[in-house]
């Protein structure tokens, strides 16, 4: 595993955004992820890439701990995020999600409309005082997802009814409307065409400058082209973490070598 | 909503709205305990839901065992005396002969009194309110067994229904009153000869075995005959809906075209399954009785009723059998060249026979408990008089079934019937039990899973 | 010759025909040297099903339609003279049937012989004496009309029983006969037998369409009788429900308002105790419950739907409504005069339907998928937030078709209120009034000796019709509903 650059302990705080240490998932009897440490920086797209079943899925929700909602998960190690542990007894994974949002595999959108889509998040936090400031998170989520041009006419109708590019952004813009500090995306564009593949890719090079992103994907040139920061995940260990052109042109790891030239996976 | 329009974020840099601000995860928030506060909330409700309903499947077990059970004892008074062949005699030579025997009786019981060291006074009339009349039931005794003279013979005489209350505890001492049925005063004597063990509860056995009685007779009544009633019953429902019901299942899953014809049988089928079961007793009355002129109040009527009412249950549950058997058991049959019919029968048929079965057993309790249709084909009222005499005038004959003499007793304005219903409710609870036990263990030890 | 002996002739000559075909089509590939074109058992299917089916089919065509014939042509003989002042015909031909069945039992018992029960000139003192003496004349009087009808009844149906029998046995001959010139070694025995299965197949998922087709008439044919003896428009708009017998019901007032108000009333009732608990229920079970509560609650809970009704209307009739009025009774409240009531048979109704309403919308709520609660709960959703701004939204046809059901069940359901609700027909808002309801005055008004010609009895079918298309209106609606739903998900 590559070194983090030596920095003093205020600074890291300030520079690194989640901290995960010697993480430990369990499907029952299986062990899934095993020891994973690794640093995710602020405002920055980190990609977690790796053969199916590698782990990379599993470990990006451990983040926002929606392994809770499967009985037989179990979480052991530390997830620092802003120096807090979220598994700490004292966090309630509810005000956890709030700051660190996820977006899905496959486009979830409510059968609700439009509006109601995105208004869901603020209404259940408490985010709007009033109808026009929900109004207001509403259209600058909206707009933030790229979406407002296409959305502002047909408000009231069925998030259902968009196009999966549209329905994949409009869970973005749900995503950004609770106003999270970090975003999670699994996949987002594996049910996607490649135009709206691309408009994704765009919206989150934007989300960038606000939002700190862990993206994970199967594809190599996705994590090339969105993020900063790529780790390699292989049979449920972190194999390799650096700066994404490092590794890509540079691996320092074997197995990282044999899956970026397309010798598994 | 109506229609929302948005003006487009006048102010939208989003460096103010998207700056993150710091909180801690450690600290809840006052928002956040509300919410978690109305999740507690919401929990409760579903948990007190679930207990309420269990809740009535107690107490309704309760008042079911509790009520029942009574009936499933009764009272009996043993008394052990030898008649002679001159007291015979001189009995049927008068003109109350019955008196005469109860003359005996008496004599007998003083008797065992005494030897017993039992002091209480006591006339014949007491005797007669708390067995009713002895006299002729031994009589009748010594008519048929006539070389029984001169011997020991121990009579087991059953207490009135009253007795038979005060000792399960129906009836008390506060809330008894006089009249010629029980005096206050006889219950001395009953708790005398209770302590004596001249009356004795045992298990009855007439409950189980007898048939209906009048309405002026509650201990008499048994349950037997109806339960060969809904016997037979069940057998016109198997021999009929097992059958015709996996034929149709059949039909409709391997073999039906995507047609009108099949769209009108599928919506019928699940139509009828929804339709009031007092519907088809209509159909049952109009149909088997005012048109075709079958026998009413016959099993066989019943039987034909139920049969159409249960028809849709089976149907639906034998096509989810078949359903279940994977394409690929029917690809292989094809592939070595049997038929269609072939490879239905030979192949898919016996791989769902499990849950075939499973499905009719469940379909056949359903029926077993069903009473409305059987009101109106007329299996209610005083028609389970005994058992019939041949299998055919099992089906032929009048007769009620079980769920039907349970209404007929609880319909009745004698109390003590009450108690005959819940133990009639009691044997039709353990028949239904046992058949859904056996659909379990068909399906545990037949469950395939593919 | 009884009917049973003649379906084992049948079946007899349908074994032999078995036979008989199976060794014609052997034998005749054995001397011509030619391979069979199917197993030899279904050469003697084939001839087997030639000999049962149309035989059978004619057996039970004639069943259904000699007593029908027979009953016309009798009612004929009968003049109009015959009829007693406040009888009918149908009244005097059950005599006709009773006087019948009379002579039928005099000639078993030995007392009169075959030919006198026919002889038509016989004395009728005579036969009136002997009927009497044999205890086989417990009604009323036996007028020289109905006596003689009755002979002629007796003929007509012994003579429909020799023509039936003559051709069920030729039909089954003839079959026999022609299976077995069939069976030559070349003839596909296999697919003929197949095409009758098939037709038998299809012949029992028809009894689907029969039952209901008989289900309407049997409705329709007594419903437009009663409209005829009974205005309609009185049945339909009528606040008064009191039949009287007197008069042959004419006086009677069936109006069926005050029968479903109470019937609406009590399903009310029902549906409120039952769609909170069992919707309640059904969420705590499929969103929150762990797999071992889920495997002990679910099935004890569905003990409750498979207990029969008579259990239920006992419950209510012995235990609720006692504990009812000991509340709100004399003693209690003051608002409830005795144990059956509204209230009563709406509450145990209400605990009949929770297993229904529960499963039902477990099944619902189940189908939305997994993918709308990852998406709330990614939001920072509670679990009842999910639940109630997600997953109930997003399941709301498949409940409100599931209710419906409910409700078609509760509008249905009869032991509980004949045991249950009381026996007045009443308009009052107050639940702990007695009511009674549509199906509880089907039962009162068909059971016992139900003289079908008087609108006191007709009545009930047109009852029933209401029903039926109460209940089937919903269920129509109900099931639409909940597969337009399945589809959206599926």
């Amino acid at each position: 595993m590559k070194e983090m650059p030596k920095i003093d302990k205020a600074d890291e705080m300030s520079e690194t955004k989640i901290a995960a240490s010697k993480v430990q998932v369990y499907y029952g009897t299986t062990h899934a992820i095993k020891d994973v440490d690794i640093n995710i920086q602020p405002r920055s797209v980190t990609a977690f890439i790796g053969p199916s079943g590698c782990g990379k899925s599993t470990f990006l929700r451990t983040i926002n701990r929606m392994n809770d909602t499967i009985d037989i998960c179990r979480v052991e190690g530390e997830i620092l995020i802003d120096g807090e542990d979220i598994y700490d007894p004292k966090v309630d994974p509810v005000q956890l999600r709030a700051k660190v949002g996820m977006v899905f595999q496959k486009p979830n959108p409510f059968p609700k409309s439009i509006y109601d889509n995105v208004a869901y998040g603020p209404r259940i936090h408490g985010l709007a005082k009033n109808k026009s400031e929900l109004d207001e998170i509403v259209a600058s989520s909206l707009q933030k997802a790229g979406l407002w041009e296409e959305a502002k006419d047909r408000l009231d109708e069925p998030g259902t009814g968009m196009s999966g590019g549209q329905q994949q952004r409009l869970c973005i813009a749900r995503a950004i409307a609770v106003n999270p500090e970090v975003i999670l995306m699994d996949e987002p564009c594996s049910a996607l065409d490649p135009i709206a593949t691309a408009k994704v890719e765009e919206l989150i090079d934007e989300l960038r400058e606000n939002f700190t992103i862990v993206i994970v994907t199967h594809s190599m040139q996705q994590a090339a082209r969105v993020s900063q920061r790529t780790a390699f995940f292989h049979l449920g260990i972190l194999v390799e973490e650096g700066p994404t052109q490092d590794i890509f042109t540079n691996p320092q790891d074997k197995r990282t070598q044999d899956y970026i030239t397309g010798r598994f996976g | 909503m109506s229609d929302t329009t948005l003006s487009s974020p006048a102010a939208s840099d989003g460096k103010d709205s998207s700056v993150p601000q710091k909180t801690s995860l450690y600290k809840e928030d006052a928002l956040t305990k509300k919410r978690n506060a109305s999740e507690k909330r919401f929990q409760a409700y579903g948990i007190t839901a679930i207990l309420i309903g269990l809740f009535f499947l107690v107490v309704m077990a309760y008042s079911i065992i509790s009520e029942g059970i009574p009936a499933f004892t009764r009272t009996v008074l043993t008394v052990e005396f030898t008649v002679t062949q001159e007291q015979f005699d001189d009995a049927e030579g008068q003109l109350f002969k019955t008196r005469a025997y109860e003359g005996v009786f008496t004599e007998a019981m003083s008797q065992q009194f005494q030897e017993k060291e039992i002091a209480v006074p006591f006339d014949i009339t007491a005797i007669e309110r708390i067995v009713g009349k002895p006299g002729n039931t031994i009589r009748q005794y010594y008519l048929a067994n006539p070389d029984q003279l001169g011997e020991p013979v121990e009579f087991e005489l059953a207490a009135s229904s009253r007795v038979d209350g005060y000792l399960n505890g129906r009836l008390t001492r506060d809330n008894i009153t006089d009249s010629r049925f029980l005096m206050k005063s006889d219950l001395d004597l009953v708790d005398v000869l209770v302590e004596g063990g001249i009356i004795q509860t045992v298990f009855n056995w007439p409950f189980i075995t007898g048939a209906d009685s009048g309405v002026d007779n509650p201990g008499g009544a048994g349950i037997g005959a109806s339960v060969v009633g809904s016997l037979f019953m069940m057998l016109v429902v198997l021999f009929l809906s097992l059958p015709i019901g996996v034929a149709a299942s059949i039909y409709l899953e391997e073999f039906a075209p995507q047609n009108k014809f099949t769209d009108l049988i599928e919506v019928n089928i699940s139509n009828l399954a929804a339709v009031p079961s007092i519907v088809f007793g209509i159909l049952g009355l109009a149909v088997f009785i005012q048109f075709m002129h079958l026998p009413q109040s016959a099993p066989l009527v019943g039987g034909l009723v139920l049969t159409l009412m249960t028809l849709p249950t089976i149907i639906i549950s034998t096509r989810a059998s078949l359903k279940a058997v994977p394409p690929s058991i029917r690809d292989a049959a094809l592939g070595v060249g049997a038929s269609k019919m072939q490879a239905v029968f030979h192949h898919v048929l016996p791989l769902a026979m499990p849950g075939i079965l499973t499905g009719t057993i469940i379909g056949l309790a359903q029926a077993l408990g069903e009473t409305a249709p059987l009101l109106l084909i007329g299996m209610v009222g005083f028609v389970a008089r005994g058992y019939p005499d041949s299998f055919v005038g099992g089906f032929l004959d009048p007769n009620s079934a079980m769920p039907a003499q349970i209404y007929t007793w609880a319909a009745r304005s004698d109390f003590a019937f009450y108690e005959k219903a819940w133990g009639g409710i009691i044997v039709l609870l353990i028949f239904l039990l046992s058949m859904n036990i056996l659909a379990i263990i068909l399906r545990r030890r037949f469950e395939r899973r593919w | 010759m009884p009917v049973v002996w003649l379906i084992l002739i049948v079946l007899a000559i349908a074994v032999v025909g078995y036979v008989l075909g199976r060794g014609r089509a052997l034998a005749g590939a054995a001397s011509e040297h030619v391979k069979l074109h199917s197993l030899p058992s279904y050469y003697g299917s084939n001839v087997a099903m030639k000999v049962a089916v149309p035989a059978f089919l004619i057996m039970v065509v004639w069943l259904l339609a000699q007593p029908i014939i027979v009953n016309n042509s009798v009612s004929g003989l009968i003049p109009e003279t015959a009829i007693a002042e406040g009888s009918s015909r149908g009244l005097v031909l059950a005599e006709v049937r009773r006087a019948a069945s009379g002579l039928d039992n005099a000639v078993a018992a030995g007392i009169m012989d075959e030919d006198f029960a026919r002889n038509a000139r016989a004395d009728f003192n005579d036969i009136t004496t002997r009927l009497r003496d044999a205890g086989q004349i417990v009604t009323s009087q036996i007028t020289q009309p109905i006596l003689r009808a009755a002979q002629e009844y007796r003929i007509l149906n012994s003579t429909g029983r020799l023509l039936m029998t003559i051709a069920v046995l030729l039909a089954a001959l003839a079959g026999a006969a022609w299976g077995i010139l069939e069976s030559k070694p070349n003839f596909r025995a296999r697919n003929t037998v197949e095409q009758g299965v098939k037709a038998l197949l299809i012949a029992a998922a028809s009894i689907a369409i029969l039952t209901t087709v008989g289900i309407v008439f049997s409705l329709v044919f007594n419903t437009i009788e009663f409209f005829r003896l009974y205005p309609a428009l009185d049945f339909f708009f009528g606040l008064t429900w009191s039949p009287t017998f007197s008069g042959r019901g004419g006086n009677s007032e069936l109006g069926i308002i005050p029968l479903l108000w109470g019937t609406f009333y009590i399903s009310f009732v029902a549906l409120i105790v039952a769609v909170p608990i069992g919707l309640f229920a059904a969420v705590y079970l499929s969103e929150y419950a762990g797999p071992k509560v889920r495997a002990v609650a679910k099935p004890l809970l569905e003990i409750l739907a498979g207990i029969p009704t008579i259990v239920y209307g006992l419950f209510a009739l012995l235990t609720v409504g006692p504990l009812l009025v000991s509340i709100f009774g004399p003693d209690g409240v003051g608002i409830m005069q005795a144990g059956t009531a509204v209230m009563t048979a709406g509450l145990v109704m209400g605990i009949m339907l929770i297993p229904f309403v529960s499963s039902l919308s477990d099944d619902i709520i189940n189908a939305v998928p997994q993918a709308m609660r990852d998406g709330s709960y990614g939001l920072g959703a509670t679990k009842s937030e999910t639940v109630k701004q997600v997953i109930l939204p997003a399941a709301l046809p498949g409940i409100v078709g599931a209710i419906l059901l409910a409700a078609s069940r509760a509008i249905g359901e009869t032991m509980i209120v004949v045991l249950g609700a009381g026996a007045a027909a009443r308009l009052s808002l107050n639940p702990f009034d007695a009511m009674t309801t549509v199906t509880a005055k089907i039962v009162s008004q068909l059971t016992g000796d139900a003289d079908f010609s008087s609108p006191v009895a007709l009545v009930a079918f047109a009852l029933g019709m209401t029903l039926f298309i109460v209940t089937l209106g919903l269920n129509v609606v109900a099931l639409y509903i909940v597969r337009k739903y399945r589809e959206q998900y599926d």
